[in-house]
């Protein structure tokens, strides 16, 4: 069993702090649903709205259609997994799995053969009886999936659960996760600052910044198409040019900035006179721009290797650096250190959004 | 000769005792320790190391030990007046406890009821007391470790510490004035209608129950507070989401975890009641006999050393018993309370 998760026009007050503002949106039955965003822009907030742990101010959590306004935690069909994961030290794995279970009165019988069953799904089996402290990171991980999932909740709202992970193991549970949620068909929705994370796993992601949700969509869009210059610097690498709207004709716009005239999509349909920030990525970027549709005069300043890339920073005219990927082939065309070039991209390869905070600001 | 022998083995006893176990765990490292180990005078350099020996070892012994092992070995001896200390009627001898039991040095043809009543009493009065007090300050404890804003938690704290800087026997009058017959409570309960003459608190004892609860109250609160302030609230979070209603999160995710504090201030309410003075003295009523009055009149007013040093041994030796017993049977190591 599985529901639709619908916020309407949620708003969550702490006194005067407005820690989620206006969010509408549904979360589709068995979707794996993301919340992004920088620690404090309220994802957490929504997360425990959800849940139960706190009422909107105003608006409404809808759960399978049905309005969730004074139904305790302990009552709705959500699952939470914190994280911390909050596991019972003082039970063995088995007796945290078959918490929610023994608080519905499941008779023992029934719920050892409960427990053996989802210590299969999460590939422990036999590992019932261990203390929590004898696992790894990565086992009290499962084991904190499968007591959620043993109250057979219709959603499954996970709180930044790998965070406290190394790399290697996060990575690794990132694809582990993704295959549990699609073998129990559940509506997941997860909560993370980790944009790799969201990228990789998610149906579908909502950007969240200062408590507003700046964008909803699947990965791809919000990585090629960020509705706002948040979403655009928040999410992967990309290189802001502040300037001046000067001609706004068809799909493309030109800007006056420090660097130059710059020219790229309008999707937002800025006009002449306006503010905007034209966005290129980082991968984006080309040497020998002289050719280009649009080019900046820049000087190296270092190389970071990473294996498969390069990351450039260059100088340019502006005061922020400008990035650029360069692939492990054409790596033979980095300038030296201090050496003017021209680098380019093309206009397709820019995007114009109308003026904003960028998230480093 | 026999005496001397008897003697000397008692006080040498405990110093054997010691100087095993250090000879044990001495070798215990040996065997299984690292061999690199330092040792206690090579860490912390033999002037600290040494500072801290003579301080906790005089301590121990001085303080602790030594005047405990008078009492045992006084409680072996017969009521003798000074001139008689060391001479022949000065012999080892199991009366004083006999005593206890029968009422008589010698006889054994009935049982010292009132001296036995007034033991099992106590101990029961103090098992009460210590159950009274654990639930009236669990909640308490459980909102200022896991509830209370912290300038709440603040005011909480003052106001709880605060009574407890006025000594103890003026508290203990105060509660007299307090539930006499003519007292506050009374004088409210009859000026509002609900009883018709003043109810005697302190002939029921209500009033030395009270009064030894409210003694011992922070023995109770903050081992409990301790405990409970170290549980992650995630884990009360997931309970509840998990379905938990908030009884079953108390009784199987709360109290578990808080289990060595409870230990650790239920033992201390425990030992303190059964061996209170104050409270059974000011606050008890005519029927009540507490058992530490009874030792006190040993001593101050029958005059009989010995006899008073046998049952401050019995109460003793009774209460770390039980104790021990009830920790056994909640699976609490002594270690444990003391975290």
């Amino acid at each position: 069993m599985s529901a639709d998760v619908e916020l309407n026009h949620v708003s969550v007050k702490f006194g005067a702090f407005v820690a989620v503002r206006d969010a509408s949106l549904t979360i589709r039955n068995g979707e794996f649903f993301s919340f992004l965003g920088p620690s404090g822009c309220g994802k957490t907030t929504i997360l425990r709205t959800i849940s139960g742990f706190l009422e909107p101010s105003t608006g409404a959590v809808r759960i399978g259609g049905k309005d969730m306004r004074g139904i305790g935690p302990n009552k709705r069909p959500t699952a939470l997994i914190f994280q911390n994961l909050a596991l019972f030290p003082l039970m063995t794995v088995a007796e945290n799995i078959a918490y929610g279970l023994r608080i519905r009165g499941m008779g023992a019988d029934e719920r050892r053969r409960r427990v053996d069953q989802f210590l299969d799904l999460i590939a422990l089996p036999g590992l019932g009886e261990k203390r929590i402290d004898e696992l790894s990171g990565g086992q009290k991980q499962r084991v904190a999936i499968a007591r959620a999932l043993a109250v057979e909740p219709q959603v499954l709202l996970l709180d930044e659960p790998l965070s406290a992970l190394d790399l290697k193991l996060r990575q690794h549970m990132r694809s582990e996760l993704r295959a549990i949620q699609r073998r129990v068909g559940l509506t997941f929705i997860y909560i993370t600052h980790d944009q790799g994370e969201a990228l990789t796993m998610s149906d579908r992601i909502a950007v969240m910044n200062a408590g507003v949700i700046e964008q909803v969509g699947d990965s791809a869009a919000i990585y090629d198409d960020p509705a706002t210059v948040f979403v655009a610097s928040f999410v992967g690498e990309n290189n802001p040019f502040r300037g001046t709207v000067v001609a706004a004709e068809g799909e493309h716009a030109a800007l006056d900035t420090p660097a130059g005239r710059l020219v790229g999509r309008n999707p937002r349909g800025a006009k002449a006179g306006d503010e905007a920030i034209l966005f290129v990525r980082p991968d984006a970027l080309a040497f020998d721009g002289h050719g280009a549709e649009n080019s900046i005069e820049a000087a190296v300043q270092s190389v970071a290797f990473e294996g498969s890339v390069s990351h450039v920073y260059l100088k340019g005219p502006t005061k922020r650096d400008i990035v650029m990927t360069v692939g492990r082939g054409d790596g033979a065309g980095v300038p030296g250190q201090g050496q003017a070039t021209r680098i380019g991209f093309a206009r397709a390869a820019g995007l114009v959004l109308p003026a904003g905070r960028l998230a480093s600001d | 000769m026999i005496e001397s022998v008897v003697k000397t083995l008692l006080y040498v006893a405990p110093f054997v005792v010691i100087a095993t176990f250090w000879v044990m765990a001495v070798r215990e490292r040996r065997a299984a320790g690292d061999p690199t180990a330092r040792g206690f005078f090579e860490r912390n350099g033999w002037v600290v190391a040494s500072y801290l020996l003579i301080a906790v070892g005089l301590w121990a012994v001085v303080m602790v030990v030594l005047p405990q092992l008078t009492m045992v070995d006084f409680s072996f001896h017969p009521k003798l007046p000074p001139k008689d200390y060391g001479g022949p009627k000065d012999h080892y001898t199991l009366e004083n406890y006999h005593y206890f039991i029968f009422g008589s040095t010698t006889e054994r043809e009935s049982l010292n009821i009132i001296h036995l009543r007034a033991f099992g009493l106590t101990i029961l009065a103090s098992v009460g007391v210590t159950i009274f007090t654990f639930f009236f300050c669990y909640p308490i404890a459980y909102y200022m470790a896991q509830v209370a804003p912290p300038a709440r938690l603040r005011l909480i704290m003052l106001m709880l510490i605060v009574p407890f800087w006025v000594n103890e026997i003026l508290r203990a009058f105060a509660l007299r004035i307090l539930f006499g017959t003519s007292g506050l409570i009374n004088n409210v309960l009859v000026a509002l209608g609900l009883v018709g003459e003043p109810i005697d608190f302190l002939g029921l004892d209500i009033g030395m129950y009270t009064g030894l609860a409210y003694a011992y109250l922070l023995l109770m609160m903050f081992p409990l507070y301790n405990a409970i302030e170290s549980l992650d609230k995630n884990q009360i979070e997931a309970a509840r989401d998990l379905g938990a209603p908030w009884w079953h999160i108390h009784a199987f995710v709360v109290l578990p975890f808080a289990k060595p504090g409870v230990a650790s201030g239920c033992t201390m309410v425990f030992m303190l009641s059964a061996g209170a003075l104050a409270a059974p003295q000011i606050l008890g009523g005519p029927n009540s006999l507490w058992f530490t009055p009874i030792v006190y009149d040993r001593f101050y007013q029958a005059f009989n050393w010995p006899q008073g040093s046998a049952y401050a041994l019995i109460l003793l030796l009774t209460c770390i018993a039980f104790v021990m017993a009830v920790l056994r049977v909640f699976k609490v190591s002594l270690g444990e309370i003391t975290r």
